[in-house]
């Protein structure tokens, strides 16, 4: 499940605009299974979003975050070549990060 | 006095007007936008390198991969198979569609037990998805692009569609519901949800070649024999099992209305 994140960053002058879609199940705690046990709340904690080693966007999201959530961000001052980073850090503790060569 | 009138009324109807079709608009396709904010990223491309994998991992007693399985275009092509299916087969002398036919892959390939194929077919609540969903959507995208080519030439395929048809008309249930009573008419919707009329060839077109799609309301890829089970369901139908031949002649059927539409799936749904 975990080690997948899909990120692709595209340059429009000097903004780059990254669009990262990751694969994660968000459940919210609240829903139950077909056999009426509840499901156990999974969802995204913290989200980081890096250009080179500098930190561009900090997030904190909670369960109302949707299903395999996809994020779209803008980041001034990227230049082609810069190499975006995005990781989420999940309420189990779980980690995925991903990269993408600014283009 | 009603000369007088008239006028105003009719500014009034004029504005009406404007307000529907604008409306209209939004309301016909609000998940557009959506994908257009989407792009190609598709939550669905996970679900289908999952299905890139399995399809070649060895699975089952004879630790067989799907490499030899034969969609119709002979043993392991997958490109373009999925514009083709449902279509007869020589080996089982049946019409099948995809997911009968790696039912039939997991048994005589990988000496899987019938029982264990079909154990679960769909995703329920909380699922991150099943083996063929993801094979389903794997095979489906090899056939982006391609038009939908439902060959009709041996007599079962013929007589496939014909009982699709019948099928697709018939009245039954609590509810005395065909698929026709929401299918058979263009423009016309279920709360949001637009309903594709499947007796024509643009409709049927745009159906079939937009499943299996990822589900937004549910973070699930679903196949079309889901979609075809949940209409059941709907419906009031005793449950329409995978692979069955109802649900295979009503695929042919639509398969068959939507030909030369270009397959673009896996989609992307509310």
């Amino acid at each position: 499940m975990a080690g997948q994140i899909r990120i692709r960053a595209k340059l429009e002058g000097d903004v780059a605009e990254v669009k990262a879609l990751m694969r994660h199940p968000m459940e919210t705690g609240q829903r139950k299974d077909s056999a009426g046990n509840k499901i156990p709340a999974h969802f995204i904690t913290q989200v980081i979003a890096k250009m080179g080693d500098k930190v561009v966007l900090e997030s904190q999201w909670g369960a109302a975050v949707s299903q395999n959530p996809f994020l779209s961000f803008r980041v001034k001052g990227a230049k082609a070549g810069d190499t975006i980073t995005v990781e989420w850090l999940d309420n189990k503790g779980e980690t995925d990060s991903g990269e993408a060569v600014v283009k | 006095m009603i000369i007088k009138r008239l006028p105003k009324l009719k500014v009034i109807g004029l504005c009406l007007g404007l307000f529907g079709v604008n409306s209209a608009i939004a309301q016909d396709d609000p998940f557009a936008e959506y994908r257009a904010m989407m792009g190609d990223d598709n939550p669905a491309i996970f679900v289908s390198e999952e299905g890139a994998d399995l399809w070649q991992a060895p699975n089952g007693p004879k630790q067989a991969s799907f490499e030899q399985c034969d969609l119709g275009l002979g043993p392991g092509i997958v490109e373009g198979a999925y514009a083709q299916l449902p279509r007869y087969f020589a080996d089982t002398q049946q019409v099948m569609d995809l997911e009968s036919r790696l039912f039939y892959c997991m048994e005589t390939l990988q000496g899987r037990s019938p029982e264990e194929a079909r154990k679960k077919p769909y995703s329920s609540t909380g699922d991150m998805g099943t083996e063929i969903e993801a094979l389903v959507t794997y095979i489906a995208e090899q056939s982006t692009g391609m038009p939908i080519a439902l060959p009709q030439q041996h007599p079962l395929e013929i007589a496939a569609y014909e009982q699709g048809k019948s099928l697709f008309y018939y009245r039954a249930g609590p509810h005395d519901f065909s698929c026709a009573t929401c299918h058979r008419q263009s423009d016309k919707r279920i709360r949001l949800q637009n309903l594709p009329n499947l007796t024509t060839n643009e409709g049927a077109g745009a159906a079939y070649s937009s499943w299996p799609a990822y589900r937004i309301s549910q973070g699930l890829v679903r196949t079309m024999g889901w979609r075809m089970q949940s209409c059941g369901r709907q419906q009031r139908l005793p449950e329409l099992q995978p692979g069955s031949e109802a649900v295979i002649s009503l695929m042919t059927f639509m398969g068959v209305n939507a030909k030369g539409t270009e397959m673009a799936a896996p989609g992307l749904k509310r």
